[in-house]
């Protein structure tokens, strides 16, 4: 299990991958993008995206803006 | 309306980026009391293009889906903004989320540098716009007046420019017209969007007047009393503007000049009490 930090709340996981944390979160896969310590992580990276512990992880979805 | 008479409206038409675009107001779909009021607002002003945003996501709310729904079903193209991003770094990371969800290389760029004022840090702006372009963006830097910064923005490949009016959310209007008016003038030939701090219609009929391409309005629109109201009021502005600017504003003058004709005036020359 990791301790990783999701839109800025610690978070318990057993995912090992950043697909596998979008998942665990029940977000659809095409309804949200994501960025990993800064840094975006296109949606076909996300697999091959290992996550270790403390990293911050940033989960987002359309909304309304000005 | 009289149909004997021509439409005294040129259609207006402009482009953005190679794309032809024939709404001059661009509409926020922010601070809405309704989804149902949003929409309709978007509809009464007769926007093309409205600015949307990322924001985090929760596995409880799951939101993200419902609105970019409703904005589909509106048939407007979509400018994603970077809103609330401090650092270049943060605006590049949230441009490319926005482009991944939405579907669009456009983006309204905006690197924030004071949170008083909201006012644009045109340093990180243009660093953060050399990025995004190089990673074949389409970038609308929300900017200030600066001449300068204006420039090396087109230099660094922006094609439109965005200068606020004001700070965001203010309503004060064009607080520098003397300024805008300048930028109108050296970038006779690059679209201007006056974007941020329009309160009313007549400062956005004022914009328009001076030659800016369009505006862009979210809190006068969506905090009015009737924002769908408002949203009409604003469009009927807008065209208003654009259609003096097209027609040719007269010179303004220090002294008065009769509109009426002097010669013939009944009883000239006679007062010679």
């Amino acid at each position: 299990m990791l301790t990783v930090f999701v839109n800025g709340e610690a978070t318990v996981t057993s995912a090992a991958t950043l697909a596998e944390l979008v998942a665990q979160f029940g977000f659809p896969e095409t309804g949200v993008a994501t960025a990993l310590n800064g840094d975006f992580v296109p949606r076909g990276a996300r697999e091959a995206t290992r996550l270790v512990g403390d990293d911050k992880v940033e989960i987002v979805s359309p909304r309304q803006g000005g | 309306m009289n149909s004997a008479l021509p439409d005294p409206v040129t259609p207006p038409s402009f482009r953005l980026y190679g794309v032809g675009v024939t709404s001059r107001l661009l509409l926020g779909t922010a601070l809405y009391p309704s989804p149902k009021v949003m929409t309709d607002s978007v509809k009464a002003a007769g926007a093309g293009i409205v600015t949307v945003s990322v924001r985090r996501e929760s596995a409880r709310a799951n939101s993200g889906r419902g609105f970019f729904e409703l904005i589909r079903s509106l048939n407007v193209r979509v400018m994603p903004n970077t809103a609330g991003c401090r650092t270049p770094r943060e605006a590049i990371a949230t441009a490319h989320m926005a482009r991944e969800l939405f579907g669009t290389d456009w983006v309204k760029l905006e690197v924030i540098g004071n949170d008083d004022t909201l006012q644009p840090d045109l340093f990180g702006l243009l660093e953060a716009a050399r990025a995004l372009i190089s990673d074949g963006f389409k970038v609308f830097p929300y900017t200030t007046e600066d001449l300068i910064a204006a420039e090396r923005l087109r230099e660094a490949g922006c094609e439109v420019l965005m200068p606020w009016a004001a700070p965001i959310g203010t309503g004060r209007g064009l607080a520098n017209p003397y300024a805008l008016r300048s930028l109108r003038t050296y970038f006779p030939d690059t679209p201007l969007i006056i974007d941020a701090g329009i309160g009313a219609p007549s400062h956005a009929a004022a914009a328009m007047e001076m030659g800016f391409d369009a505006v862009l309005l979210n809190t006068a629109v969506a905090r009015a009393a009737d924002p769908v109201r408002m949203a009409g009021a604003f469009a009927a502005a807008i065209e208003a503007g654009r259609t003096a600017f097209e027609a040719g504003l007269m010179e303004m003058r220090d002294t008065a000049t009769p509109s009426t004709p002097v010669a013939g005036t009944p009883f000239f020359g006679l007062d010679k009490s």
